[in-house]
């Protein structure tokens, strides 16, 4: 068997306030997510059900109180996100898992185009080509030759979801985590989203996303994994 | 990614009189990494920089280098003609005040020139030539070479700091609050420079700032202190926006959207 | 001994022999590193400082009745500084010689100039420092020099010369250029022209430096290498005036410039007396 690129198990997370006298939060109790090659699951649930903390857990932003997020990275070998140190979630996030967020943390003065070739160049390809490559990606997204060379941080909303699209699906990582991923995009940007989501899954690679926009959704997604609120699930 | 750490610290302790600067700390830094060590003032990060860096000695505990190649050395105890050697080739040290890191007597060109001469270089044109370089390279115009720091901005100034500290490309660089007393769009210039040359050259930074945006912008790590001691330590972004102790979480609370 | 006392009730060569003796210690040491800077116990002279006190304990300490002293003030073996220390020298050392020889000398002592006919084997330079420290101008502080000295940590006197090299043109200094020694201690030559510092490479000679009032010794043993600071594309020049002599006629000598009238009118004559003399007597002759 071929077997899962993303296995997450017994998922716990809760959150202590501490400025606001030790209030818990909890959000995710015991919560279970298993991801094939090839395969696009959707998280759906009400708004506040954790969805957005789960995917959160799965890119390391987070940290789980309990359980583990085990992930096959490109290499062949094992890791386990929930207890990886510092270092390696790095690499994971430099080899393993691609990440479309609905916001685009901007840094300054860092043109479109730069942003965009980031994980090219991390994982070692040279400039020039990595540059190419995020040009093209810029162009199917529609995105005009004249912005690529801009800092995104003047970019519309629309523009600037653009730009993050492209740096997630730059490079081939073995998970993609999309959050939002056609929000404030038009119809036919939407239509090259879903066709970049195709290629990610023929070419094996696991997805995990939430979409709002359910018609997405549908032509995306293998499954729809619920993420109900841990009060009612209690 | 190397998996031996380029510097090592363990059990650092100082006190000042009754003032404990540093209590128990220990903490790692991995080749072409960057760790950030944030805090209030008085909670000892300045004080950790200048032991890790070998420049006041702690009343315990150890620092440890390990150099290009490979080979262990103890900080404190190597010695000071080889504490100077490495601060001028493989260290380097970025001051908040620039007139302590650079010589105010001294020409833009002979301050980036200094560590190429320190280090044998010995053909002034090609010194030049390498100065003017970066110059150019921390945006300030090679037209300034023969100018005196004394007649740039502060902003201007920190960036010469940095292209003297740079220039020999260290392998690990200390910055001590380098944005520290410049204006919010100055200080956004600097960061990104800093952040650009950092990754291009694969160097190894031990920063310690106050400013939490700056901290998310350049580090992998983060380390929080609070009166001597590391409190909370982590995956930069992982710390900011999911903090576990009570004073890391008032420290990110305070900050305007970082 | 066979050394015949003083008359005027004065040790031989006025300093006692405890002095000497702490004196001759320090200037060993110093032979054995060279360049290196010596501290001694610099004894109150007769004569104020800046006259030559330390060039003076010097040549008391190594000067034997058997000796024969020249002295030189910037090249001349006549000016008052020159006559005074010679005179200085046959009152309390009986049995020394003095001369304006420079071949003759044993010992000469100096300041300002290195001669011009080429010192030989046996012949002892002793040369009258203001400032020992060649770093003294741009780190002031004393513990630090020494630590940058002890570590040869001199790319701060590289950055001078840089410098010097951005505004000027050229290295700067025209006097007192500093060299290393050795290839490891960097060295101010005292106040020497430029033109003399390559007469000090591997000079058979034995050159000792004393500086009274920085109560500092240092030394050069015979046929040791002493390069001048320079860069590879701006080498050290030994800038000489372009002119020649007006009363030998040499070219190569290093010369000073006379003002003769109030219109501008100017000469030029060789520095060095004795050099200057012999060769118009050789061509009289």
């Amino acid at each position: 068997m071929t077997g899962w690129i993303l296995r997450a198990e017994g998922l716990t997370k809760g959150f202590t306030l501490h400025l606001q006298g030790g209030t818990r939060i909890p959000v995710l109790r015991d919560a279970a997510l298993t991801v094939e090659p090839g395969e696009c699951v959707a998280l759906s649930g009400p708004s506040g059900a954790g969805k957005s903390t789960l995917m959160r857990l799965l890119q390391g932003n987070y940290g789980a109180d309990a359980g583990s997020i085990l992930l096959r990275r490109p290499d062949g070998g094992v890791s386990d996100l929930a207890t990886a140190p510092p270092r390696e979630v790095n690499a994971l996030r430099r080899d393993t898992i691609g990440h479309v967020s609905q916001f685009l943390r901007v840094i300054p003065r860092v043109p479109a185009l730069e942003v965009v070739a980031a994980p090219l160049i991390a994982r070692g390809m040279a400039r020039e080509e990595a540059l190419d490559r995020a040009r093209a990606l810029l162009r199917r997204l529609n995105l005009p030759d004249r912005l690529h060379g801009l800092p995104p941080a003047t970019f519309s909303g629309g523009e600037q979801q653009r730009v993050n699209l492209a740096r997630g699906f730059i490079a081939p990582f073995p998970l993609m985590l999309l959050d939002e991923p056609t929000a404030s995009l038009d119809a036919a940007n939407r239509e090259v989203v879903i066709a970049l989501i195709g290629e990610a899954k023929a070419r094996g690679a696991g997805l995990v996303g939430i979409f709002h926009d359910l018609d997405v959704r549908d032509r995306v997604a293998h499954r729809v994994v619920e993420v109900a609120p841990l009060r009612e699930a209690a | 990614m190397s998996d031996d750490p380029i510097l090592s610290a363990r059990g650092l302790s100082l006190s000042f009189g009754a003032v404990r600067a540093l209590d128990g700390v220990s903490l790692d830094l991995w080749p072409g990494e960057v760790l950030a060590i944030v805090g209030e003032s008085g909670s000892g990060k300045s004080t950790l920089l200048r032991v890790m860096a070998g420049e006041a000695r702690p009343d315990a505990g150890a620092v440890t280098y390990r150099d290009t190649l490979g080979a262990s050395m103890e900080v404190h105890g190597m010695g000071e003609p080889a504490l100077r050697r490495l601060a001028r080739t493989e260290w380097g040290f970025v001051r908040q005040d620039a007139r302590e890191g650079l010589r105010m007597g001294v020409s833009a060109g002979g301050n980036v020139g200094e560590r190429l001469m320190a280090t044998g270089a010995r053909h002034y044109g090609s010194i030049r030539e390498e100065a003017a370089r970066w110059l150019e390279r921390v945006e300030i115009s090679p037209s300034r070479i023969d100018d005196r720091p004394g007649t740039f901005s502060g902003g201007m100034r920190q960036r010469l700091q940095i292209a003297r500290t740079l220039v020999t490309r260290p392998r690990l660089v200390f910055m001590d609050e380098p944005t520290g007393g410049l204006d919010v769009s100055v200080q956004a210039r600097l960061l990104d420079l800093i952040r650009g040359l950092v990754s291009d050259l694969g160097i190894a930074v031990a920063l310690v700032t106050h400013d939490i945006a700056a901290a998310r912008l350049l580090a992998h790590r983060l380390v929080v202190m609070r009166e001597g001691r590391i409190v909370e330590e982590g995956l930069t972004d992982r710390v900011l926006d999911d903090p576990r102790h009570p004073y890391t979480q008032l420290l990110v609370s305070s900050v305007l959207a970082a | 001994m066979s050394t015949p006392m003083p008359e005027s009730g004065y040790n031989f060569a006025y300093l006692d022999e405890g002095t000497k003796r702490m004196i001759r210690r320090a200037l060993l040491k110093a032979v054995a590193v060279p360049g290196h800077q010596v501290p001694f116990g610099s004894r109150e002279m007769p004569l104020p400082y800046g006259w030559g006190t330390g060039g003076i304990q010097v040549t008391a300490a190594v000067i034997g009745p058997e000796d024969t002293l020249k002295v030189i003030d910037q090249g001349a073996d006549d000016t008052t500084n020159a006559v005074s220390i010679r005179r200085f020298f046959a009152r309390v050392a009986p049995g020394l010689r003095t001369t304006e020889r420079t071949a003759e000398a044993t010992v000469i002592q100096t300041r300002h100039r290195i001669p011009e006919t080429p010192l030989s084997e046996g012949q002892v330079m002793v040369y009258q420092v203001p400032q020992p420290e060649p770093l003294y101008k741009l780190e002031p502080r004393r513990a630090e020099t020494r630590r940058l000295h002890a570590l040869a940590d001199y790319g701060l006197m590289q950055v001078k010369l840089y410098e010097d090299i951005a505004r000027q043109g050229r290295v700067g200094s025209s006097y007192d250029h500093p060299v290393m020694v050795g290839g490891r201690y960097l060295m101010a030559p005292s106040p020497i022209p430029a033109f003399d510092n390559p007469k000090m490479h591997m000079s058979p000679a034995l050159q000792l430096f004393g500086a009274g009032r920085e109560r500092r010794l240092y030394a050069v043993p015979p046929y040791t290498e002493v390069r001048s600071l320079d860069f590879e594309d701006h080498p050290f020049e030994p800038l000489r005036a372009n002119g020649h002599c007006a009363l030998c006629g040499a070219r190569d000598t290093y010369l000073d410039e006379m003002i003769t009238d109030d219109r501008g009118g100017r000469l030029f004559v060789c520095s060095d007396t004795d050099h200057c003399a012999t060769r118009r007597e050789e061509k009289a002759a």
